[in-house]
């Protein structure tokens, strides 16, 4: 390897950024699948594991709503995950799709007191993913949808 | 994906929850506390000392029982949570309205003082 001082492996992350894709069909059991490709992604960039794993929360509730929601969970169907990792920047995520758009902002975050008098076990997951998440945005180019999701991370 | 042991401890049910629990698992964890109460527990302990993961549908399960088990006097306390897991029940501030013990001789306490 030519690069043998941590100085140089600094500046070489501090340049780079990375690009990690994942294309998964839409069955629920393929979850476990997508938090390992997460995991995986976002370990050896410097990210405290518990950012991770509140990341791989937030975005296997994103996967999870769209393979229900958007393709009733038909694994034929498929989407796909890309995360982009750079130094000292924001992370970035997205949700390639072609299915129905399930915009998670039209929704209201119910309060805490109404989930458990109703059961509303859906309202959680909104709750989660925008108290993790700095900023969820959705664009439709060509037919396909991308769901952009942002968070801002502390580099260790 | 999650492995659910049940055993009975000091008139308390155990459930032991091994693994990851998400919208593909989260059946088993309702099935397995339905179960307890079937049986007619009062007292259900949650070991979550081997539990790694646990998603929203999860937490949802846990939510669900909230109401019923005031209503039929049914006491429930979770144990042995790793920093990741009880992380994520007090992002959504599932914490305040669950109860939660360190491990299980402290979750034995809780039970039999609610």
């Amino acid at each position: 390897m030519s690069f043998c001082t941590s100085g140089k492996i600094k500046f070489k992350l501090s340049k780079s950024s990375m690009n990690y894709k994942f294309k998964v069909g839409c069955s629920i059991e393929n979850l476990k699948g997508v938090r390992d490709f997460i995991r995986g992604s976002l370990k050896n960039h410097n990210i405290s594991e518990l950012e991770i794993s509140e990341i791989v929360l937030a975005l296997d509730e994103m996967c999870s709503n769209l393979m229900i929601h958007a393709h009733q969970c038909n694994p034929d169907d498929l989407f796909e995950l890309v995360i982009n990792v750079e130094q000292n920047h924001p992370l970035v995520f997205e949700l390639i799709d072609d299915g129905t758009v399930f915009d998670i902002n039209e929704f209201n975050t119910p309060a805490l007191d109404n989930i458990v008098h109703e059961k509303r076990k859906g309202g959680l997951g909104i709750r989660l993913v925008k108290s993790i998440m700095d900023k969820i945005e959705y664009q439709k180019t060509g037919g396909r949808n991308i769901c952009r999701l942002v968070k801002t991370v502390h580099f260790i | 994906m999650i492995h659910i042991k049940r055993l009975q401890e000091d008139g308390a049910d155990v459930i032991a929850l091994v693994g990851e629990i998400d919208a593909s698992s989260s059946i088993e964890l309702d099935l397995a506390i339905a179960k307890s109460v079937g049986e007619g527990f009062s007292k259900i302990l949650i070991d979550c000392s081997a539990l790694e993961y646990i998603s929203s549908a999860g937490l949802g399960v846990f939510m669900s029982y909230i109401e019923e088990f005031k209503d039929r006097n049914i006491k429930m306390v979770l144990f042995g949570m790793s920093d990741k897991v009880a992380n994520t029940f007090s992002i959504l501030g599932l914490n305040e309205l669950l109860h939660i013990g360190k491990d299980k001789v402290q979750a034995k306490q809780i039970v039999n003082e609610l």
